[in-house]
């Protein structure tokens, strides 16, 4: 049985309004079904909480500002297990404190959303400027493996979007998924067109069929994944199914094991269950000339002075094109694949010190892969994308 | 008395506690309660952090929550905020809930949100095989205080009290009728009620410290438990190394669940208003 959460919850306008991308994220997740939040203040995505600190009770949901950054994971975990449509919002070092939990939601498979409003670090770094630094972060930062989707919107609109979308594929997935942005996105103000979401587009809980006789709840297969998605159908607490969650790795009852081969099935389901639907998940826009003797790749805030350079090289005759992953794990290695293969040039575009750089270099064997970065607080503008390319 | 191991996962046993370890005695007084409570079984909630007393919750037949380390009130406090119908049990070791997690106890006490809070303090870190926690006395020996603890330990009770809980209790696994009582109004409490139950750890705190066995550790507390009103009575120097038991506190303090309750309700009929008056 699949559970609408979101529905009464759209936006009753569709009219164009100019937001910021913080409000865009909310006004996303609420569209979504939010109906927990829990956070702590951080620059630069305190707007965020501070929006649903008056915007959830008025609609009957929950708003909780909590001691620090890993009691508000934990506290989005609790909710989301008593069925909450639960999100936490951060930057780079309330992320860091978050990551154990992070993996916690992983292992136990409660879906949540957290979003990362990306700043320069390491460490406290540049507070109010942006950076792209937690790409890896969003990737490796808990510990062990565990399966990952990022989405990274490049605009504001793309953030309204994005953060409906990031609580579907948590709730279909059963899994955190991570929303990054960075102190451009979030704090940069745009015409956005708040569209509600298409029943298809709002997240469903999965739930078990109400079909098991009452003396066999308390012992009921909760983790058992269902055979083609690899998801379990987890019930809210509290519903009559009475079951462990644990971060330990347990069987299908949700009950620690050591058994070699138990554990060794669920680590693999884990991670599989995003794999099966990679192709699917990860999404990019490529805009420019098709083919391309030159690809620029950028995401997030930086994406859109490469949007500019791009144009711009393209009217003083240059074969180029931009590659934007939108999901940014799994990386969109599909779509590359299919632009990469005449390239005669590759040239990626970040605020950091090489981290999408990183993947598109494993993931390109013919042409080189070159690094224009900067990590000083600015934005790096489009003129010196162009003559980085220029040479 | 009504048959408690109903409330028992039987399949799950038997534990993994060692013999002679007091969170047996703690989960069994916890059972007790909570059948006097008369809780419905499908609407509590039982969290845990890591250590000895992270386990029990696998074994008992409500809704568990095995969560990370020092974090189990933090994970309760959102469970409860957005599931009020819930009874919300949180069953932490005195490392889990005065190191790591001290924190998010002083908070919870202070939001004074509606949560049983359990502390099984047996003056180590048991699963780790027995280190030193600020529970540990001064002086005690742990794998990590091999020449003596040097630091002070919190009294934990005096803390949470001064943090603004409803309810403060605390009381040892000899004495298992006044630790029943403690925890069945400790769930029945408005507000965060806390019970600390000093526990025995013959296996690394009683053996490192030479204080025999599981008995003979329970019968120490018999000797050095003193009644929180008598303890008053008592110079500083007559206080010194006695367990000091008996209810801290008992008194009406706003809950929070309840506030935030009123403040949707409150927001509510003003947006009606409102709308009313458009």
């Amino acid at each position: 049985m699949l559970q609408v959460k979101g529905a009464q919850a759209s936006p009753d306008r569709e009219e164009a309004v100019l937001l910021q991308g913080n409000e865009a994220c909310v006004e996303g997740a609420l569209a979504a079904g939010l109906d927990f939040f829990a956070g702590y203040p951080i620059t630069p995505s305190s707007e965020i909480a501070e929006l649903l600190a008056a915007r959830l009770p008025r609609r009957g949901g929950k708003f909780i500002q909590m001691e620090d950054e890993i009691a508000s994971i934990a506290a989005v975990i609790g909710a989301a297990l008593g069925g909450a449509q639960a999100m936490t919002a951060t930057s780079g070092p309330g992320f860091s404190l978050k990551q154990e939990n992070i993996g916690f939601a992983a292992m136990a498979e409660v879906p949540c959303v957290i979003v990362d409003s990306q700043r320069v670090g390491p460490s406290t770094g540049m507070p109010t400027s942006p950076a792209q630094g937690d790409l890896m972060q969003a990737r490796w930062g808990s510990h062990g493996d565990r399966p990952v989707v990022a989405y990274y919107p490049a605009s504001v609109a793309e953030t309204y979007r994005l953060a409906i979308r990031a609580f579907a594929t948590a709730e279909r997935l059963r899994l955190p998924v991570i929303l990054l942005l960075d102190e451009v996105i979030s704090h940069m103000r745009e015409r956005v067109t708040l569209k509600p979401p298409a029943e298809n587009e709002l997240p469903k809980r999965r739930q078990i069929q109400a079909a098991t006789a009452a003396g066999a709840l308390n012992d009921y297969p909760v983790y058992r994944a269902d055979a083609e998605e690899q998801v379990p159908f987890l019930p809210d607490f509290g519903r009559g199914y009475r079951f462990h969650v644990t971060g330990l790795t347990h069987d299908e009852k949700g009950f620690p094991t050591e058994n070699r081969v138990i554990a060794g099935a669920l680590h693999q389901r884990l991670v599989e269950k995003v794999r099966k639907v990679q192709d699917e998940l990860a999404q990019a826009e490529v805009t420019g000339a098709d083919p391309a003797e030159t690809l620029v790749v950028a995401a997030g805030g930086v994406a859109r002075s490469a949007q500019v350079a791009v144009e711009d090289l393209r009217r003083a005759g240059y074969s180029i094109a931009l590659f934007r992953p939108i999901t940014i794990w799994p990386f969109p290695e599909k779509a590359w694949q299919s632009r990469v293969a005449a390239a005669r040039r590759v040239v990626v575009v970040e605020m950091n010190m090489g981290q999408l750089y990183y993947v598109v270099d494993r993931l390109t064997k013919r042409a080189p892969v070159e690094l224009c970065n900067q990590v000083n607080g600015e934005l790096i503008t489009p003129e010196q994308i162009v003559s980085f390319i220029k040479g | 008395m009504s048959d408690i191991t109903k409330y028992l996962r039987k399949q799950r046993l038997p534990h993994i506690l060692c013999p002679g370890c007091g969170h047996g005695i703690v989960m069994n007084a916890l059972l007790r309660a909570i059948d006097r409570a008369g809780l419905d079984q499908d609407k509590t909630a039982v969290v845990s952090g890591i250590g000895c007393s992270g386990r029990i919750p696998a074994y008992l037949d409500f809704n568990t929550l095995h969560t990370t380390h020092g974090r189990a009130l933090a994970y309760a406090t959102g469970l409860k905020l957005y599931r009020p119908d819930l009874t919300v049990i949180v069953l932490m070791g005195d490392g889990d809930a005065s190191a790591i997690g001290g924190n998010h106890l002083i908070h919870a006490a202070r939001r004074n949100i509606d949560l049983v809070a359990v502390v099984m303090n047996n003056s180590n870190y048991g699963m780790t095989s027995g280190q030193y926690s600020p529970l540990t006395p001064t002086a005690r020996i742990t794998t990590t205080s091999p020449y003596g603890n040097i630091e002070q330990p919190f009294d934990l009770a005096q803390l949470v009290q001064a943090a603004g809980a409803s309810y403060v209790a605390r009381s040892t696994t000899y004495h298992v009728q006044s630790l029943i009582t403690y925890l069945e109004k400790a769930i029945k409490k408005k507000g965060f009620a806390f019970v600390e139950a000093v526990a025995q750890c013959p296996t690394y705190f009683g053996r490192k410290n030479k204080l025999g066995a599981g008995a003979e550790m329970l019968e120490r507390f018999k000797t050095l438990a003193v009644d929180v009103k008598r303890a008053a009575t008592l110079s500083p120097e007559e206080r010194k190394g006695k367990i000091v038991i008996g209810e801290f506190a008992d008194r009406a303090v706003p809950e929070y669940t309840e506030r935030y309750g009123e403040l949707i309700a409150r927001l509510k009929a003003k947006d009606a208003h409102a709308v009313a008056g458009e």
